[in-house]
């Protein structure tokens, strides 16, 4: 198994934002993590990349338990952190090198490295500039980049196509396709379009708590107005204003 | 090792292209150049050593390294960039060791460009060479325990100006207990023996001892204490943030 999420909990302050999230990712599956907004997606994918502790369960990559073998088990994931933030005095180019030396990269690959990932996200000639004057589009790309580098089995991506443009959207998309076929990937989403178009499975997260985790199929047919509806009736009552 | 490198590299590149470290170091120099010169009388005093020099290190540093140092982890959190540090294979203690290295690196270089100074009074004297040497060393030292404070406050409080006023003010304390005005306050209130120890503890104390010549081991290992024991509260700090 490439990822196992045991019973993670978190709790902030006297919120509790993640209430026992247990599921399980293979190799070959895209699994779009659908949400409302402070449901506890952001939150549930900080613990497995390991930015934050959990106050319980496990999250455990290849086997590797994110919270006691942590720099073991980061070595296998990419992670792409909601709102991609970076060091905005850099370049891309800079950055990246930055990030694969970081990962133990050998300076002389750590280049061919970073232009092949550079090209896998089509960054092209935005790679030189400093990465404060890039559009929000190209700093995601920059930051899906630094998540692609070392080529790792697991992608966490937390909302990779959110303030993209459609074409930059189904360049994305297309990517995480072709990336899928030898790995595991999980993404948050708020578009239930792209859920279809790239998942083979959504979990559906509610209040901190799994409230659906099937294919997307399978769930907008038990539901009237499909993905949709689904989303609607399995997160009712969050919307009052 | 490696990704101590790597943030160590970052680091000092990011100091390197911004005006503000160039700024903070012109400062220093003009500011060391006009104490010495001025209120330490260098030529006056017609003595081949760099001693009105080197009085003033403590009470710049003091100001200075905090102000160099404050950004290193309060920047980080500002921006959101700390989500990508930490979710690297990287250990905390190299990121923090990489970060107090550059900021290190930095007021080192600050020193080597007094060096000037050196080949003046070797131009106008004979100095003892050897102990405007160790001058240097303890300088250096003194800088790194100050800018481990300054990295230190940096992580616990994530704000740049909050971080360099509990720097200096703690800068402040640890070098202040060092002088006859404050010692003579305490000789009142812990006896004469109480003062001394708490003489001990300060800055100024080890400070002042390197100005004779000689290093002492433990002048080393008070330095290498301070800068061990605020780099540990600076990983703690960080990694204080994993809890939320």
């Amino acid at each position: 198994m490439v990822l196992e999420v045991d019973g993670l909990r978190k709790r902030f302050g006297r919120r509790l934002a993640v209430d026992g999230v247990s599921f399980a990712i293979e190799t070959g599956e895209v699994v779009g993590f659908l949400g409302p907004n402070g449901a506890g997606k952001t939150t549930t994918m900080r613990m497995i990349a390991g930015f934050l502790e959990p106050d319980e369960g496990t999250a455990r990559i290849f086997g590797l338990d994110i919270a006691r073998e942590r720099s073991r088990a980061q070595e296998r994931v990419g992670y792409l952190p909601e709102g991609a933030p970076l060091y905005g005095e850099m370049t891309p180019v800079t950055f990246l090198r930055f990030v694969a030396e970081t990962r133990g990269v050998p300076p002389a690959r750590s280049r061919h490295v970073v232009m092949r990932a550079a090209q896998d996200v089509r960054l092209g000639a935005a790679i030189d500039r400093p990465i404060e004057t890039l559009s929000k589009g190209y700093r995601r790309r920059v930051g899906l980049a630094a998540a692609l580098l070392h080529d790792p089995m697991l992608l966490v991506l937390d909302e990779p196509t959110d303030g993209l443009d459609p074409n930059q959207r189904q360049a994305v998309r297309e990517l995480i396709a072709r990336l899928a076929q030898e790995r595991a990937i999980l993404i948050s989403t708020h578009s239930l379009e792209e859920v279809e178009a790239v998942c083979t499975r959504a979990i559906v997260i509610h209040e901190g708590r799994i409230a659906a985790d099937e294919t997307p199929a399978a769930l907008a047919a038990r539901y009237p107005g499909g993905l949709e509806g689904a989303f609607r009736a399995l997160t009712k009552g969050e919307e009052r204003l | 090792m490696k990704s101590l490198l790597a943030i160590y590299r970052r680091e000092l590149v990011s100091y390197l292209t911004t005006p503000t470290a160039y700024v903070f170091v012109a400062v220093f120099l003009l500011a060391i150049g006009m104490f010495t010169f001025q209120a330490g009388r260098f030529f006056d005093l017609g003595r081949a050593d760099l001693s009105s020099f080197f009085v003033f290190h403590p009470w710049l540093f003091l100001v200075f390294l905090p102000a160099i140092a404050m950004r290193l982890w309060a920047e980080e959190l500002r921006s959101g960039a700390i989500e990508v540090l930490l979710t690297l294979p990287a250990p905390t203690w190299a990121l923090v060791a990489g970060k107090f290295l550059a900021a290190w690196t930095l007021a080192g270089g600050a020193l080597v460009l007094t060096m000037p100074l050196w080949a003046t009074v070797n131009a106008l004297g004979r100095p003892d060479n050897a102990a405007i040497a160790v001058g240097y060393l303890a300088s250096l030292l003194m800088a790194g325990a100050y800018i481990a404070i300054g990295s230190a406050m940096s992580a616990l409080t994530g704000a740049q100006v909050v971080a360099f006023v509990l720097a200096v003010l703690i800068a402040f304390l640890l070098t202040a207990a060092g002088l006859p005005l404050v010692l003579g306050f305490f000789e009142g209130v812990l006896g004469a023996g109480g003062a001394e120890a708490l003489s001990r503890l300060s800055i100024l104390h080890h400070f002042d001892a390197a100005q004779r010549g000689v290093i002492e081991f433990r002048s080393l290992f008070y330095f290498l204490t301070l800068i061990g024991l605020f780099l540990t509260y600076t990983a703690l700090a960080v990694d204080a943030r994993r809890g939320g």
